[in-house]
């Protein structure tokens, strides 16, 4: 309870106000409908009320508890302590939007910084302070697509590959628009390259959306993909793993108009979903027509360098109707740890943990590849997600790895028609040789039985 | 303020020089005013559009304001002035010269009629206080 | 006093953490495919430490001072909400694990549903959308198929308050509505004739605030949603203004169909900076199917030795997802906790103490501050910051001068009916003796308006830097520590 009044301070504020009780400040509440009996439980101490959250928390298994081998847009890896300690400084969480720069000047530096960072990690021109995850981030894109073309353009082609979560959200932002299509991700053709996509490419397309890794974990070089879909004159977004980044091409070197994705892996605990982070970048063609806050550099009078919330007149409280997009919060705190993850690891810590990655899950994808009843497609490269192909319903064989302290991959049967039986498994720098040999050995005696 | 005396004005602040069958139209030099130092513009309509009079056919921001150019007429856009994209300043600077926006073929002279002349206007922006 | 940025404290080959050698035999990388450069700063974990502890003594926070914008429910954060978020068991769950694994995640998800649904009188509850403006979309969304499942095409505007924020109309217009604005009457309330004209059957809902940004209650609530229903349209509650009402009244009595909850505002979750906030949708029964799914439900009922198991179900009418996953985890165990620890006569307290601070700075500034709207009002009000006495001075200048007696500035400019608008909203967590100094400091920079108008004008005089040339941001646009070229257009 936080409310610090006396009774007699209470009783001194209704003397100057000038009513005789607290209830007599609630008139204008229709007599009927006023003070309900609230049904909730009786308030807990904060003693009470730690333990008993202490004893929810602790009646589920996590990925410290168990090996976890699941990924399918969020990861498991390893957050340095010194994030959370400047997470956990007042002066950054309990701050407000930085509306008023002269006593908001580490929030902005530090979004500009974060900016900064997702620019030059994505190869684009510019960066905003972020969106609310992968998912809508990938849908403002269409959103920024549509309005580039004022509405002229009515087709968005979306791979397969892309989360399927992500195309879920892009199709629910599209409801609101008349007249569009949102078509190409035939999920019965899951493994479909981005070039069948190009056939659906027309004079009357605004956006092409793919996704790099993609949903499988596969990457491919995108360049002279984004040429053809640029010949017919729409956008290209690619959907964003932003560890990934760190040892393959970006998505602004092979041509793309917008980078979107999660940012989740810097820096962010999985905490059952959320909060994330939505990342977006565009080349400089379509910074003003970005969605979400931007931070800008410039000067005071007295000529010292600060920064500040820019091209504000877009956003949805001085557009109003006319604005392109409704976001009013970012993920601020979010941004901020992942912008103290990337300065903590840096050029070489970065490519150090993508690496791991790397080699971690090639090394697994071989290892399972030899388990009779298993196949993994070694040929096509991928970052650190596989597909597995295996003799049972992914079902069964999660419920046996589970027993044996494992946490299996995803299943796409969920997602994907042809592909029942068929695990995404991820594997990250949290993963060591131990875990990958247990869960290989657990697989082989599961193609025992 | 200036409000050059061959030119239409329309309530919403935009002008009308007319030639022959073509309205040029661009924002008075009161608006400019009044949304101060402009530091975006962007067209909302390609030449060859069809467009009906108070359709908003470009969008000007200022630091703190944002503000629709509605057409005064009717008709088909025949010509941008695409400078304008990247030298948005020309629009305080310059309002009526430089910062022409687009010229329109006139689908319904009669339009015109509705509009104010130079008089009309400079009281108009007189009332509103300036 | 200016921090230098990541970018120019980097020196090449400075590792801030190490990482193990990889445990694996290395496999070979697709070479055509690699990156042969990363721009990214090189610092030492100190660099950062102090970097970061730099840029934090730069900032106000509501724990250093009194934050009274208005409509953003700027309440204390308490630690315990953090830690409660932090525990290894909730923070190291991921989202797709078998929910048989996850259990303690779900029965708190269940409980907190369960929680909002009684708080509001709703019915049923979504706790997926990331923020307030996504629980908008989220809610007009289920009105557009509310009404397209009842073959109605007809319907194609909803009405906004002028009053409103902005993103009520950023919403309407984004989910394919027509928006027309209703104006406000003399005592700040919704006009009731003009209502009454605009409502007919092409009308697919109000998206109404109550109270409203004027920090009043709307007197004539019940007529008002009554009218929106005689007419077939719905209303949607934007509870940005929750804080006034707990305990108080349940925007379903009042006849509100969907709202929106900020569990950053009333449920006092950090406002991190900008985010990440919350935005539950609660609704009545007739549009449960319509929300966004997977919703918490119970699978099995418990008794007396098993507890109950909890999964998802999925609405047969969904509007579809309106992002990944199950929303906000960490923002819903802050929120489940504040709410533990309040009860229902702890949360009624919540919603009185917050009127009664916001009266009691309004009766101590009214009469220096002229109030437009000028009656009892509830958890926040709105006055004008500018004299016609004192020429030259307007709400921006009250607001910056502000800063340099340690307290943030109220909301500046909003909401729009008013001119010069300061909004004013304390919050329940406030002492008397602080309000009693923001209340002298205000009566002082009244004073200085008249008197000395240039310490305003030219404020901040004590803040780390001064005021900001916005113009050139905007012009300039350099939006990254690297300027790439041509980003200025």
């Amino acid at each position: 309870m936080y409310t610090p009044h006396t009774d007699s301070e209470r009783e001194e504020m209704l003397k100057v106000i000038g009513v005789p009780s607290i209830e007599s400040l609630f008139e204008d509440v229709p007599a009927e409908y006023r003070f309900p009996r609230l049904n909730l439980p009786e308030p807990l101490t904060e003693m009470e009320v730690a333990a008993q959250l202490q004893e929810l928390a602790s009646i589920n298994e996590t990925t410290r508890d168990l090996i976890c081998f699941l990924g399918a847009g969020a990861y498991n890896h390893y957050v340095p302590a010194a994030v959370d300690a400047i997470l956990r400084r007042g002066e950054f969480y309990t701050a407000y939007t930085p509306y008023q720069p002269e006593v908001s000047q580490g929030t902005l530096q530090a979004i500009f910084e974060y900016q900064s960072l997702i620019a030059n990690l994505t190869g684009m021109d510019a960066s905003n302070a972020s969106h609310y995850d992968g998912a809508t981030a990938t849908a403002e894109a269409a959103v920024l697509a549509y309005h580039h073309f004022r509405g002229k353009r009515t087709r968005f082609v979306v791979s397969p590959s892309v989360n399927p979560q992500y195309r879920a959200v892009l199709r629910t932002y599209m409801n609101g628009y008349e007249n569009l299509e949102v078509i190409g991700d035939d999920t019965n053709h899951p493994f479909a390259t981005v070039e069948d996509l190009l056939p659906l490419v027309d004079p009357n397309t605004a956006l092409v959306v793919v996704q790099y890794p993609d949903f499988f974990g596969r990457v491919q070089d995108l360049t002279g993909f984004a040429q053809k879909v640029h010949e017919a004159g729409a956008l290209l977004a690619v959907v964003v793993n932003p560890l990934a980044l760190a040892l393959f091409k970006s998505p602004g070197e092979m041509g793309a108009d917008i980078a979107c994705g999660e940012g989740q892996p810097l820096g962010i605990p999985l905490s059952y979903g959320g909060p994330y982070l939505g990342i977006f970048a565009t080349k400089k063609d379509y910074v003003r027509k970005m969605a979400g806050r931007l931070v800008g550099e410039t000067t005071d009078k007295e000529g010292r360098r600060g920064y500040v919330l820019t091209l504000t007149a877009r956003e949805q409280h001085i557009r109003r109707e006319k604005a392109t997009s409704n976001i009013c919060t970012n993920q601020g705190l979010m941004a901020l740890a992942a912008t103290v993850y990337m300065s903590l690891l840096g050029k070489t810590g970065l490519r150090q943990v993508a690496e791991l990655c790397y080699h971690k899950a090639h090394y697994t994808a071989q290892q399972i590849n030899q388990i009779p009843g298993f196949e993994v497609d070694l040929k096509a490269p991928f970052f650190h997600e596989f597909v597995v192909k295996c003799p049972d319903s992914v079902e069964e064989i999660n419920e046996y790895l589970l027993d044996n302290g494992i946490l299996g991959g995803y299943d796409l049967g969920n997602d994907y028609p042809h592909l029942k039986n068929h695990m995404l498994l991820a594997v990250t720098e949290m993963n060591t040789r131990e875990d990958i040999e247990i869960l290989c050995e657990a697989l082989k005696e599961y193609s025992h039985d | 303020m200036n409000v050059p005396p061959n030119l239409k004005y329309a309530k919403t602040d935009e002008w009308v020089k007319v030639e022959g069958n073509i309205a040029i139209i661009g924002v008075s030099d009161y608006a400019q005013s009044q949304l101060s130092d402009i530091v975006y513009f962007e067209f909302k309509v390609d030449p060859g559009d069809t467009v009906t009079k108070d359709q908003s056919v470009a969008t000007l921001e200022s630091v703190k304001a944002a503000a629709d150019v509605n057409a005064p007429v009717s008709g088909k856009v025949v010509e941008l002035n695409q400078s304008l994209t990247d030298q948005f300043e020309v629009i305080n600077s310059d309002p009526y010269g430089a910062a022409w926006m687009m010229k329109i073929e006139m689908s319904d002279a009669a339009e015109l009629d509705a509009l104010m002349d130079a008089a009309a206007y400079e009281a108009y922006c007189q009332e509103r206080g300036h | 006093m200016t921090e230098p940025t990541i970018y120019e404290l980097s020196s090449p080959g400075r590792v801030g953490v190490r990482y193990p050698q990889p445990d694996v035999p290395l496999a070979e990388l697709p070479q055509d495919l690699v990156r042969k450069d990363l721009p990214l700063p090189e610092l030492s974990e100190l660099n950062v430490i102090r970097h970061f502890m730099h840029l934090s003594h730069l900032n106000y926070s509501i724990d250093s001072g009194f934050y009274p914008l208005g409509s953003c429910t700027m309440k204390y954060n308490p630690k315990i909400n953090e830690e409660m978020a932090r525990l290894p068991g909730f923070a190291y769950t991921h989202p797709l694990q078998p929910i048989e694994t996850v259990q303690g995640n779900l029965a708190l998800m269940y409980e907190l549903q369960e929680y909002l649904k009684e708080i509001t009188g709703f019915d049923a509850v979504t706790l997926q959308p990331a923020a307030g403006a996504q629980g908008e979309f989220t809610g007009v969304m289920i009105i557009r198929a509310y009404h397209k499942s009842r073959g109605d095409t007809k319907r194609t505007k909803i009405l906004v308050p002028d009053s409103a924020h902005g993103t009520n109309p950023a919403t309407s217009a984004m989910s394919g509505y027509e928006v027309v604005h209703i104006p406000s009457d003399s005592r700040g309330n919704v006009d009731i004739e003009a209502l009454r004209t605009t409502c007919d059957d092409t009308v697919a809902g109000l998206m109404l605030t109550n109270p409203n940004t004027l920090g009043l209650f709307e007197e004539q609530v019940v007529e008002v949603n009554r009218i929106v229903h005689e007419a077939g349209g719905l209303v949607y509650g934007d509870g940005a203004n929750l804080n006034a009402l707990l305990g108080i009244a349940r925007p379903a009595d009042l006849g509100f169909d969907i709202m929106h909850i900020n569990l950053h505002k009333t449920f006092s979750t950090p406002h991190g900076g900008g985010g990440p906030g919350s935005g539950p949708v609660a609704v009545k029964g007739a549009f449960k199917e319509f929300l966004p799914g997977p919703i918490v439900e119970v699978l099995e009922e418990g008794d007396e030795e098993l507890p109950p198991v909890f999964g998802f179900y999925q609405p047969t009418q969904s509007i579809g997802r309106v992002k990944a996953f199950h929303g906000h985890f960490g923002m819903m165990v802050r929120a489940y906790t504040y709410i533990s620890v309040h009860g229902a006569d702890g949360l009624r307290k919540v919603s009185e103490y917050a009127v009664l601070n916001a009266n009691y700075l309004l009766a101590r500034i009214r009469g220096t501050y002229k109030v437009p709207y000028d009656r009892i009002c509830k958890h926040e009000f709105v006055v004008e910051g500018v004299w016609d006495d004192a020429p030259g001075v307007h709400a921006l200048d009250v607001a910056k001068r502000l800063m340099d007696y340690n307290f943030h500035p109220p909301t500046n400019y909003f909401p729009l009916i008013v001119r010069e608008a300061l909004m004013i909203e304390p919050t329940e967590t406030e002492t008397k003796q602080t309000l009693d100094r923001f209340a002298d400091v205000m009566l002082k920079i009244a004073e200085e308006a008249h008197q000395q108008p240039e310490l305003l004008r030219e404020a901040p005089h004590s803040t780390p830097i001064g005021r900001l040339d916005e113009v050139k941001a905007a012009k300039e646009l350099v939006l990254c520590c690297w300027l790439p070229e041509q980003v200025k257009n």
